[in-house]
């Protein structure tokens, strides 16, 4: 899977190493957004008050 | 004595001498074979690497929620607080105060912010706001604390009980258990300042809503009890609902809006 990743890309290792960078944080971006909230909304944090269940 | 991986050679080459001419034979390689074979992606290969994908993702998301998210949830309910502040400071309240008796302010509407909590223990910039009732998703899981519809308001005769997180969502009470006696929790509405005192902790089954009541745990003198407390509640221990941690506070005493408490002087000015 990386690997193909790896060989698709173009241009010399550097470069390569760069675009990767550079995915990798657009794919943290969007994990940070929205992907990380909107599974957080369906976990049920600890309750806090006393009388519910 | 020697391994089996040990080869004698005549010009007696350390390991890296010999480790070089291996790695310009693969850069030549590389270089004069563009049809060099690819190893064959294997269906463990690529299912290994998306475990992987995942198991870093589940990190991620972890770090995110623990650490990342508390810190950016914080720093917008402390924008909110300081905000409720400075409206507060600007609209002087109407209510004439009577003689060394506390002006309590009317009951807030569900998730309505009516005040801001300011405890030094949790921090020189510590402010969170407070608001009605004690909705999960519409206060709590906002990083705000929560008043318990059912008590008193700040300031009143009897008990001021709020509840806020322990953990994640900003985590407004995560050092509830630091608190040392003698700690002053101030509380601050469109009526005023007021000063509580940090008195004990106390751990309670989630059911034990006596803790809530004008004087707690203790009904039958609550009619003849002069007593104004505060009660927080949160979860115990850290990350379960197994129990309930509390905290008592008594109220100490009552300012104006425009007399703010020199202890958080410097915490109320700051943006």
């Amino acid at each position: 899977m990386y690997s193909a990743l790896w060989h698709v890309l173009p241009g010399p290792w550097w470069l390569r190493v760069v675009i990767l960078l550079v995915l990798a944080a657009a794919v943290l971006f969007c994990l940070v957004t929205w992907v990380f909230p909107l599974v957080d909304s369906f976990i049920q944090p600890p309750n806090v008050t006393v009388g519910s269940h | 004595m020697h391994g089996p991986a040990f080869r004698p050679s005549p010009y007696n080459r350390s390991m890296t001498d010999q480790a070089l001419p291996l790695r310009r034979d693969r850069a030549r390689r590389r270089a004069g074979s563009p049809k060099r074979p690819r190893r064959r992606t294997s269906v463990f290969g690529v299912l290994g690497e998306v475990l992987i994908t995942a198991g870093v993702l589940v990190l991620l998301f972890i770090a995110w929620q623990q650490w990342f998210n508390d810190l950016q949830v914080q720093s917008g309910t402390r924008d909110d607080a300081t905000k409720l502040s400075q409206q507060f400071a600007k609209t002087p309240a109407k209510a004439p105060a009577p003689a060394g008796q506390p002006v309590v302010t009317p009951a807030a509407a569900d998730t309505q912010q009516f005040g801001v909590l300011y405890i030094p223990r949790f921090g020189a910039d510590y402010k969170v706001p407070l608001a009605g009732g004690t909705d999960t998703v519409g206060t709590l899981n906002k990083g705000e604390v929560g008043h318990y519809d059912s008590t008193q308001m700040p300031g009143a005769l009897g008990n001021f009980a709020v509840a806020g997180h322990r953990t994640t969502h900003g985590a407004p009470f995560a050092n509830i258990a630091q608190l040392h006696v003698g700690d002053h929790i101030y509380v601050q509405t469109a009526q005023g300042w007021y000063t509580y005192t940090f008195r004990n902790l106390e751990y309670v089954k989630p059911t034990q809503v006596q803790v809530l009541q004008q004087v707690p745990d203790a009904p039958d003198v609550a009619a003849s009890s002069t007593d104004r407390l505060i009660t927080m509640t949160s979860c115990n221990p850290k990350y379960s609902a197994a129990e309930r941690i509390i905290a008592f506070g008594v109220f100490d005493s009552w300012q104006p809006v425009s007399q703010v408490p020199t202890e958080i002087a410097a915490t109320v000015k700051a943006g």
